[in-house]
């Protein structure tokens, strides 16, 4: 039919069309993208470098304090107390004092002086290098060479594998998994919440301002309800096309930026690992990040989750439309809204326990049931689902949501042309049984 | 032939009747003045005419023809509640509204160009209704009935929120619409209007149609042979009329109501000529209005 084809686009239009759509569009990703650089950028920058001096009477820590990024160590041979004065000064922002130490069973004395109160982390780090170093020298005058000690270092890094049905083996990681799968669910749920409100909003619109029995003498009250409902999952649609698009065009240059970045610090180190004789594992935080993603099946994940965005909000916005046609204002949908969006809560709210157990059988329910599913079922497809019940969950949703649209008709055709009647879930069960 | 032929139609709801048998035949080029009290069951009528609800038995046949989808479409709808979108823009709505009923891009844009123009509105066409006076959003609400050129207008209420030059600039449009050959439908309480604009009328009262016809047929049917008559002198009955009641006018005339007893008001007149000096002899010929409220009082006693 034409006609609904008319409404769909007056919908979808005018919703585009507006402003803070077009706002929304463009700035979300924009804050996404970056929100995540300011994140990495504050944890890649760590505070200045600081300067401290080390004053080590005993002799026994030369080469212990290497200079890195975050701290430039000086060796100086002064007194103390002159010593002191520079922290005093504020010329530099820590001192370690080693004083002579005969009793390397109990070394005492090892003082920080710093001008406030100085990281937890730093004295930490300070108090492990000096005592590995006083380990070691314990250990060599015990008679131990030095091949001997380098031969004790052990290095474990343990690396899990997913074993799927196949066979085939896979790079896990469960941390990326549960990401994605919190923002997709997420994203469901507010994409669910935000266009069924305006489905709802739409509708007691045309029905508060009087326009819809001129509609309704030239299109049938279900192409009507239709074609809000498609108009509205096109704008929603469109809005997140435009997210991924914007977000991973926004993305990668950032990726990039982060990863030439990383790579030239990585040279850097490396050079300064090289001269300080340190090993050390290299790491780039990106490339592990990349790694791990590669690990999900991004086409499965991304088409479910296409999938249960749009049939989830079919579901949904079908009821919210049908109380929207039962009310004569946003007030009083209240009472109405609340039973839709319990089992949206029930959803969001169990992603924890599924979680835990994103095959148990909690896990498994909730991800079946079509009120529940498109978001919890997104919750669990990074960690990889059985195709049968993906399967099942999506039969069950399209069959959730015709039975939705179905139930919904019945009360908008009649809820539409109704003005001034206090409505309660008996008259509403009235409408629905009410021949046409 | 009759344009609509409305034919026993019954519709109740879960809690009331609202239609009990209803017949009407809407003849071409009339405007049908359909009358009742609040919650007669015009609206209720209308609305199956225009297929919003669904009889429960019974027919309606445009030229003849059941009533369709498509057919519905010939038909132009101004409901009692009516509304715009407030946010979209006048064109954009007309625009809207004319192609849902089934015209092309093209056709449409020169339709409303031409419409608004008419009706002074052309440099409103990027404004919302939000920004339009509640008479222009009328006029707007108007030209979205007519756009298609129906062949079957249905106005219910037209003239609210219309003042008097725009009621009259609107009225003209409808009487112009006739002359171009659409029927129309006209529900109101004003019965002014009826009397002014309507050629048939139905009365609708309790779900049942206790009256419908040409709108002359009625008043004679309704004519009680009472003359007005002012005078000076003294009046008393005799054997050519019954007085029924006196009062004096402004003027200082006497004025009476009388009921003729004879059928020819040549005589009658003759003698009251014979008796007092004569200023006025008016037939008092019973208005919609009239008819309209004994006919519904009179339906309520029963």
């Amino acid at each position: 039919m034409n006609n609904i084809g008319l409404i769909i686009a007056r919908e979808y239009l005018t919703r585009v069309k507006k402003k803070s759509f077009i706002i929304m569009t463009f700035l979300a990703p924009l804050l996404f993208v970056g929100i995540f650089a300011l994140i990495f950028w504050l944890s890649d920058q760590g505070g200045e470098s600081k300067n401290i001096e080390v004053l080590d009477e005993s002799g026994l820590f030369p080469e212990l304090f290497v200079s890195d990024d975050d701290e430039t160590y000086i060796y100086i041979d002064m007194p103390l107390d002159s010593a002191k004065k520079h922290v005093e000064f504020g010329i530099i922002d820590g001192l370690i004092y080693i004083p002579e130490l005969s009793n390397l069973d109990d070394p005492e004395g090892v003082s920080f002086y710093a001008p406030g109160n100085p990281s937890i982390s730093l004295v930490r780090s300070i108090e492990r290098r000096i005592e590995n170093e006083i380990e070691s020298i314990k250990l060599l005058r015990s008679g131990l060479t030095q091949e001997i000690l380098d031969g004790l270092e052990s290095n474990v890094s343990i690396h899990s594998i997913n074993l799927s049905s196949s066979g085939e083996e896979k790079d896990s990681s469960s941390g990326t998994a549960t990401g994605v799968g919190y923002v997709a669910a997420f994203m469901i749920y507010m994409f669910i919440f935000i266009y069924g409100a305006q489905c709802m909003r739409g509708v007691i619109e045309e029905k508060t301002s009087r326009i819809v029995e001129v509609i309704i003498s030239s299109v049938r009250p279900f192409h009507l309800m239709m074609g809000k409902v498609i108009g509205i999952a096109a704008v929603g649609f469109t809005q997140l096309l435009m997210w991924i698009v914007l977000t991973s065009v926004l993305g990668s240059v950032g990726i990039n930026v982060f990863a030439a970045r990383a790579e030239a610090s990585q040279q850097m180190t490396e050079a300064i690992e090289q001269s300080a004789e340190i090993q050390a594992q290299p790491v780039n935080p990106v490339e592990d990040i990349m790694k791990s993603v590669n690990s999900i099946n991004i086409p499965l994940t991304l088409g479910a989750f296409v999938f249960y965005f749009i049939c989830g909000y079919l579901l949904y916005s079908a009821l919210f439309a049908a109380v929207g046609s039962a009310v004569d204002s946003d007030a009083d949908a209240q009472q109405f809204m609340f039973p839709i969006t319990i089992p949206l809560i029930a959803a969001i709210a169990s992603l924890g326990a599924v979680l835990i157990e994103p095959h148990g059988t909690f896990a498994f329910w909730m991800s079946m049931i079509p009120f529940t599913s498109p978001v919890v079922m997104m919750m669990r497809v990074p960690f990889g689902v059985p195709l049968w019940e993906l399967g099942l969950s999506m039969v069950l949703l399209v069959a959730g949501f015709i039975f939705t649209i179905w139930l919904a008709s019945r009360i908008y055709r009649i809820g539409i042309l109704m003005h001034g009647t206090k409505v309660n879930y008996k008259v509403l069960a009235k409408w629905f049984m009410m021949k046409n | 032939m009759s344009l609509l032929s409305v034919e026993n139609i019954h519709k109740s709801y879960s809690d009331h009747q609202a239609l009990n048998g209803v017949s009407l035949e809407i003849p071409e080029k009339s405007i049908f003045g359909l009358l009742g009290p609040n919650g007669a069951g015009k609206t209720t009528l209308i609305r199956i005419i225009t297929m919003i609800i669904e009889q429960d038995q019974g027919k309606v046949a445009l030229k003849g023809e059941q009533m369709t989808t498509e057919l519905v479409r010939r038909i132009g709808y101004l409901p009692e509640e009516r509304g715009l979108y407030k946010k979209m823009k006048v064109g954009e709505q007309l625009l809207y509204l004319a192609r849902l009923k089934g015209l092309n891009r093209s056709d449409a844009v020169k339709r409303i160009k031409s419409w608004l123009a008419k009706l002074e509105l052309s440099e409103w066409w990027n404004k919302t209704i939000e920004d339009l006076s509640k008479g222009m959003a009328q006029k707007v609400q108007f030209i979205a009935t007519v756009l298609h050129e129906p062949d079957l207008l249905i106005l219910d209420e037209p003239f609210s929120g219309f003042d008097p030059v725009n009621a009259d600039i609107i009225k003209n449009e409808i009487l112009e619409l006739r002359e171009k050959g659409a029927t129309i439908i006209f529900s109101t309480h004003r019965m002014e209007s009826v009397e002014e604009l309507c050629d048939h009328i139905a009365l609708i009262n309790q779900s049942e149609k206790i009256l419908d016809g040409k709108k002359l047929d009625i008043k004679e049917k309704f004519r009680d042979g009472t003359f007005n008559v002012e005078y000076t002198g003294t009046l008393t009955g005799n054997s050519a009329f019954e007085l029924i009641s006196s009062e004096t006018t402004e003027r200082g005339l006497n004025s009476s109501i009388i009921k003729a007893t004879v059928e020819d008001p040549n005589e009658l007149l003759k003698s009251l000529i014979s008796k007092v000096e004569i200023h006025s002899f008016v037939e008092r010929v019973p208005s919609v209005n009239e008819i309209f409220i004994s006919q519904v009082k009179g339906g309520n006693h029963e």
